[in-house]
C-alpha cells in the first residue's frame, strides 16, 4: 500500500501547471478530485501516477515498436520468436508492461495484409506503440475496420490489390496484436537502426506499408 | 517566444514545446486526460479492479455514448474513460460520488480564491 501524503502537500506539489485562477474545465476538475482523494486514502501512489503519464508521454512510443520490427527483418531466429511467443520476444527488448496480456504478431505478406482493431474499446499494445491515435479510438474506425477493411484502408490512402488477403484482428483487454509490416525493397544493404527509422506507427496497426525510403540509401 | 493570450487550457498545451506528439498529432490532448489514464492503470495495476473489469467499464460508456447518437469521432474519448472511472471507483467503494461531487466543489472554489500567479491548493482538508 502506498504511503499517504498530507493533503497539502500533495496540493502543493500537483499545482505547478496551473498557476493561474481560471478554473479548470469540469473534467479536469473531476480528474483532481479523483486523484486527490485517491492519494490522500493511499490508494494510489502520486509518485508512479507521475512516472506513468511520463513514460507513455515521453518514453513509450513506437519506436519501441518499431526496433521489434527491424530486428525480425533483420535477424530470422527472432523473427521466429516473435511470431511464435510476440510477449516473450518483445520482453527481450525489455518492453514490458501494461496490464500483463498476450501480444500477438501478426506477419504482413505479399498475399496476406492484417489490420488490428479494438471494436469494444482500445486496446492497444502500449508497451510497444505508445498511446492509441485519436482515430484508433473513434467510433467510425472501430467499427468500419470490421465491415469494411478495404474502405478503411483506402481512407488512409492503401489500396491493396484484389488477391491480397486482408485478415482484420480484433484486440481484448486480454490479446493484444501487432503486425509485423512486409520489409520494403531497397532496404538489404540498411542496418538495424536504419531500417527501425522506416518503421511507422500506423504501419504496425496494419493502416499503411512501411515505404521504401525516399532516394538516398540502399 | 511569442506571448499570445490564451484563454483556455487547450490552447496553452498548444504552445507547450514538450506537447507529447507522434504522426497522429498529440498523445493527450489535456493534462487531465493523461492523469485519468494513469489512474486507471495504477489503480488495476495495484489490483484495485482487473483490467478486464476496466475494459468492460469503459466499453459500457463508449456505448452509451454511441447509444445516446453522440457523435464520437474519438475527441470525446477520456470524457467516457472519465465516467467509467468514476463507475468503477464507486463499484468498488474506493470512494463514493457524494464525496467526489464534495472535492471536485472544493477544487473549484479553490482556483476561484487563488491569486492570479499563486499556487492553488484546497484550503481547508474537507474529509480524511
Amino acid at each position: 500500500m502506498a504511503a499517504t501524503v498530507p493533503t497539502s502537500m500533495h496540493a502543493q506539489d500537483h499545482e505547478h501547471d496551473h498557476d493561474h485562477q481560471v478554473v479548470p474545465s469540469d473534467p479536469a476538475l473531476r480528474t483532481k478530485a479523483l486523484e486527490s482523494l485517491l492519494v490522500e486514502k493511499g490508494l494510489v501512489d502520486p509518485a508512479a501516477l507521475d512516472a506513468l503519464v511520463d513514460a507513455y508521454e515521453n518514453k513509450i512510443g513506437p519506436r519501441n515498436g518499431a526496433r521489434v520490427v527491424a530486428r525480425a527483418w533483420i535477424d530470422p531466429a527472432y523473427k521466429k520468436r516473435l511470431l511464435s511467443d510476440g510477449g516473450a520476444a518483445i520482453a527481450e527488448f525489455g518492453y514490458a508492461g501494461g496490464q500483463g496480456e498476450h501480444m500477438v504478431v501478426v506477419e504482413n505478406t505479399p498475399k496476406v495484409h492484417n489490420l488490428v482493431v479494438c471494436t469494444l474499446c482500445s486496446c492497444y499494445p502500449w508497451p510497444v506503440l505508445g498511446l492509441p491515435p485519436v482515430w484508433y479510438k473513434s467510433a467510425p474506425y472501430r467499427s468500419r475496420a470490421v465491415i469494411d477493411p478495404r474502405g478503411v484502408l483506402h481512407e488512409f490512402g492503401l489500396d491493396l490489390p484484389e488477391d491480397v488477403e486482408v485478415q482484420v484482428w480484433d484486440s481484448t483487454a486480454e490479446i493484444r496484436y501487432l503486425v509485423l509490416p512486409e520489409r520494403p525493397a531497397g532496404t538489404e544493404k540498411m542496418t538495424e537502426d536504419e531500417v527501425a527509422a522506416l518503421v511507422t506507427r500506423d504501419a504496425m496497426v496494419g493502416v499503411a506499408k512501411v515505404a521504401a525510403p525516399a532516394g538516398g540509401k540502399a | 517566444m511569442r506571448t499570445p493570450d490564451l484563454h483556455s487550457d487547450s490552447e496553452r498545451l498548444a504552445f507547450l514545446p514538450s506537447m507529447p506528439r507522434d504522426e497522429g498529432g498529440p498523445v493527450f490532448a489535456e493534462p487531465w486526460q493523461a492523469q485519468a489514464f494513469a489512474l486507471a492503470v495504477r489503480l488495476s495495476a495495484q489490483g484495485h479492479f482487473t483490467w478486464k473489469e476496466w475494459a468492460a467499464a469503459l466499453a459500457e460508456e463508449l456505448k452509451s455514448a454511441a447509444d445516446r447518437s453522440e457523435p464520437d469521432d474519438g475527441s470525446r474519448y477520456y470524457d467516457h474513460w472519465l465516467a467509467a472511472l468514476e463507475r468503477l471507483v464507486a463499484a468498488k467503494a474506493l470512494s463514493n460520488p457524494a464525496e467526489m461531487l464534495a472535492r471536485k466543489e472544493a477544487w473549484a472554489d479553490a482556483y476561484r480564491h487563488t491569486p492570479h500567479g499563486k499556487p492553488v491548493a484546497l484550503r481547508k482538508v474537507s474529509e480524511k
